[in-house]
């Protein structure tokens, strides 16, 4: 009960800093948020009314103080470029982002722990080196570049996967949203066709936030595995004629199991909050690219309500993650 | 390889495999249906009286009527809508309009001279970003009501305050006089904002395309109007994606998974022409790409110091290599199409004469000043060759790169030197330049205007004969040319590329006569 008070304490200070932050940096930068929403030609008298309506002639901790009371009622406000409720945007572009990054991680877990666990196996093999440069390259190769390229091999040259866009665009307006994952609502729908479509257009941005995140994962893998496997009780269960794949899927695996499931949360937190380039290069409406436009749009309530939406979902992957190492490591329950 | 490993590559390669197969049996775009990749982060608002913005006035050019509207193939020309026929009265102050009958909104009510009353009151009531162009006919809130008058359900009246030249007038309506439908749009008040909220997001036209659906930054999709007064289009429905980045249109288009890409650079233009499945298609926008010279900073404010810049641009080399087909160099204030238009450029790259007049205004070793930039590649590019020019004769030019609100903030309250940016025609009618860059906004966040020059501005708005009109821009573009606070460098082209098989597209000078009714897909 203490715990659970305390993390909700936490939780709301955390939330409110955040905000607070990003309300006064946005504040401070030297661009007039009404230009946004009437543009450069409009007369004086129309700009004087727009700093009225959207409440910007008021001292700046009082337009912050009507904002958070009315977040606390659920009501993050409307975008001040398309005056439509932040919620239901923001609703709109986060399962996009959600299906990318949940592919995407899954395919960084699959393919990077193994790896991560052969080449420390393999130590200073060229193995274990081919895996470091594999990685490496994930890690320092710009994804925009990686992602255009990928369009040019497997889309213009060689036809094999589609091109940009969660469908093809002839099709989009035919899926109606119930979950706003695509390859959920076209199932829904009962399309099998449209449910490929959907899931063959996944393929190549979730392959390169895959990639990305594989990079980092095998690495933190290897690092952990290699501490472990320097560990006498290795040493013990070798000697004692454990067989060598038991060793370590079993013993080692055991215990880095919870240091890793902490990298692959913030992994996985780090894809949630929207891989910006990815989603440009992709026409990929999700959450990164929303909090981007509305960045150079000076749209601030879209940019906070984007804030409290990342914010919220460190706080749920960290909550889970709790949660995982109680069930993991049976000191913690 | 570990069995564990291998069984799952081997998973993921076989899973990869199956999907692609598939996603290559899919058709290409819809034979019925045009799709079409354009950046539309613009496109804020869909209420006619708020559209003001360069892709939401092509939305509103396809779904609504106006009762006059400039004809695409000749700028100086306008054509009938709505409205039947003008007549004007002798002291030069009243409109008359016969609306055109038979025109039925998409909702299947008839528009009628009460719809326009209605739209035109809204408009200036309403006060939103283009309601200037109206209410400098002395229309205001107040007494728009009394100036707008019903005569019979077919004839509408307009009552200016004072008499302007009619083309000006007419030329400012076609881009204001769009009708809604006035029974929608009150059945959807709220607060009395006449419709505004609902009309942000929804459509009530007559045009010859209906609104489906709109996702700001999203997708926008239109649908036939099959009871268009002017004949229904040959496609069934428009769909515009939002594709932001460049280069992914252009594979879009070789791909022909989209059938005309809008936003290709200069570059991606050279590329694709190669390609025997593409064309382009171009035409010069009422678009300016200029540098603001604020006279109060103390080299600038010397004329010879302004003529001196201008001959420090190279015109030829910038529209081969930077614009390469997205824009014409041009030096004076109004672009080609407009009445009056001169289309002379008289400077060139010459960096003798440009130190020549230096030397005359004191400055033999030149000077530092600052440039304020939009961080956009385009502009990006633009200011580090005119900082390699202006050097050649001791200009240094100090480049300060921000994004295009906190430039624009800081050039509206005069506290640049130099701003380099763009300017486009609200309305297709040379005054809308005229004042613009002669009075207000630019001459005066320039520092330049002054009453006298403001007294022209208006004389040449008033003057009734035409040719009489066009002789007095031509002068005072002349007078710009030598002494204004501008660099003017050039016009802006719109190139589209589109796949062969798309005929009758127009592209318009302005946005709002980018046209979809009359394209094909053979």
């Amino acid at each position: 009960m203490k715990a659970a008070l305390r993390l909700i304490l936490s939780v709301a200070t955390t939330l409110l800093g955040l905000l607070l932050v990003t309300f006064i940096i946005a504040r401070l930068l030297p661009a007039d948020p009404v230009l946004a929403v009437v543009g450069d030609h409009a007369s004086e008298s129309t700009i004087e009314a727009a700093r009225i309506r959207l409440g910007l002639d008021k001292p700046i901790l009082v337009q912050f103080w009507i904002y958070l009371t009315n977040v606390l009622q659920g009501d993050l406000g409307e975008s001040v470029r398309t005056g439509r409720p932040i919620a239901s945007e923001l609703a709109r572009v986060f399962p996009a982002t959600l299906e990318l990054a949940t592919l995407g991680t899954l395919i960084g877990v699959v393919l990077g722990v193994p790896l991560g666990v052969w080449a420390a196996v393999r130590k200073d093999t060229w193995i274990d080196h081919m895996v470091r440069f594999f990685g490496l390259i994930g890690y320092s190769v710009p994804i925009f570049w990686l992602g255009l390229m990928g369009l040019l091999v497997f889309y213009a040259k060689l036809d094999w996967l589609p091109g940009p866009g969660r469908l093809d665009f002839g099709y989009e307006e035919i899926v109606t949203p119930v979950t706003g994952v695509m390859t959920i609502d076209t199932l829904i729908a009962g399309d099998f066709d449209l449910f490929r479509n959907a899931l063959a257009h996944l393929i190549l941005p979730a392959s390169l936030l895959g990639y990305f995140s594989l990079a980092y994962i095998s690495r933190m893998t290897r690092s952990l595995m290699l501490g472990q496997l320097r560990q006498e009780y290795i040493l013990t269960a070798r000697v004692k004629g454990v067989p060598e794949r038991r060793i370590i899927w079993k013993h080692a695996m055991g215990n880095i199991l919870v240091p890793l499931l902490t990298v692959i949360a913030l992994s996985y937190g780090n894809l949630l909050e929207g891989s910006v380039l990815t989603e440009t290069v992709f026409a990929w409406r999700g959450l990164g690219l929303y909090i981007t436009d509305s960045i150079f749009g000076q749209d601030m309530p879209a940019v906070l309500g984007g804030t409290i939406v990342v914010g919220a979902i460190f706080i749920v992957i960290n909550m889970l993650t709790d949660v995982a190492y109680r069930v993991l490591d049976p000191r913690a329950r | 390889m570990k069995p564990f490993l291998r069984s799952a590559l081997q998973g993921s390669l076989a899973a990869v495999a199956i999907l692609a197969s598939s996603a290559a049996a899919h058709a290409k775009t819809p034979a019925d249906t045009l799709v079409m990749a354009y950046v539309i982060d613009d496109m804020i608002s869909l209420d006619p009286a708020e559209i003001y913005e360069f892709t939401a006035s092509e939305y509103m050019a396809n779904t609504y009527d106006r009762l006059v509207v400039i004809d695409p193939a000749n700028p100086s020309q306008l054509k009938l809508q709505a409205a039947e026929s003008w007549s004007v009265s002798d002291d030069g102050r009243t409109f008359t309009f016969k609306i055109r009958p038979g025109i039925k909104f998409h909702s299947g009510n008839d528009l009628t001279a009460e719809d326009v009353e209605f739209s035109m009151e809204r408009f200036v009531s309403l006060d939103l970003n283009p309601a200037f162009i109206m209410t400098q006919f002395g229309l205001t809130k107040e007494n728009v009501k009394d100036k707008v008058r019903v005569k019979d359900p077919m004839t509408l009246e307009v009552e200016l305050d004072a008499a302007y030249a009619p083309s000006f007038f007419l030329n400012c309506l076609s881009f204001t006089s769009v009708v809604v439908d006035k029974d929608l749009v009150a059945a959807n008040e709220a607060n009395g904002d006449w419709g505004h909220e609902w009309l942000k997001t929804n459509g009530a036209g007559s045009g010859p395309f209906t609104l489906r659906s709109w996702q700001p930054n999203e997708s926008l999709v239109l649908e036939a109007n099959e009871n268009y007064w002017d004949g229904a289009p040959e496609i069934k429905r428009v769909l515009v994606r939002n594709v932001t980045e460049s280069a992914t249109q252009q594979l879009l288009l070789q791909k022909g998974d989209i059938d005309i890409a809008r936003n290709l650079t200069g570059d991606q233009l050279a590329a694709v022409k190669k390609d025997p499945n593409i064309k382009l298609q171009s035409y010069p926008k009422a678009t300016l790409w200029y540098m603001g010279l604020n006279v109060t900073n103390q080299h600038l404010g010397n004329p010879d110091v302004r003529r001196a810049m201008r001959y420090l641009v190279d015109y030829d080399g910038l529209q081969e290599t930077m614009f390469n087909g997205t824009g014409i160099k041009h030096q004076t204030f109004l672009p080609d199409g407009q009445l009056g238009a001169d289309n002379s450029t008289p400077y060139t790259l010459d960096v003798a004469k440009a130190k020549e007049l230096l030397t005359k205004a004191g400055y033999p070793n030149g000077f530092n000043v600052t440039i304020d930039v939009t961080n956009k590649s385009e502009a990006r590019e633009l200011s580090a060759s005119l900082q390699n020019t202006m050097a050649q004769a001791g200009i240094n030019l100090v480049i300060k790169m921000a994004d295009n609100k906190t430039t624009l903030t800081k050039y509206r309250a005069s506290e640049h030197d130099i701003y380099l940016g763009q300017w486009g025609s609200d309305y297709q009618d040379p005054h809308s330049n005229a004042d613009g860059f002669l009075n207000a906004p630019l001459a005066k966040r320039n520092q330049w205007a002054t009453p006298e020059m403001e007294a022209r501005v208006m004389a040449a708005r008033d003057e009734k004969d035409a040719t009489k009109r066009a002789q007095m821009y031509m002068d005072l573009q002349k007078l710009q040319l030598d002494e204004g606070p501008y660099v003017i460098l050039f016009q802006q082209v719109e190139t589209i590329a589109l796949r062969k098989n798309v005929d009758g597209f127009i592209v318009g000078p302005t946005f709002d006569l980018d046209l979809y009714r009359d394209v094909v897909k053979n």
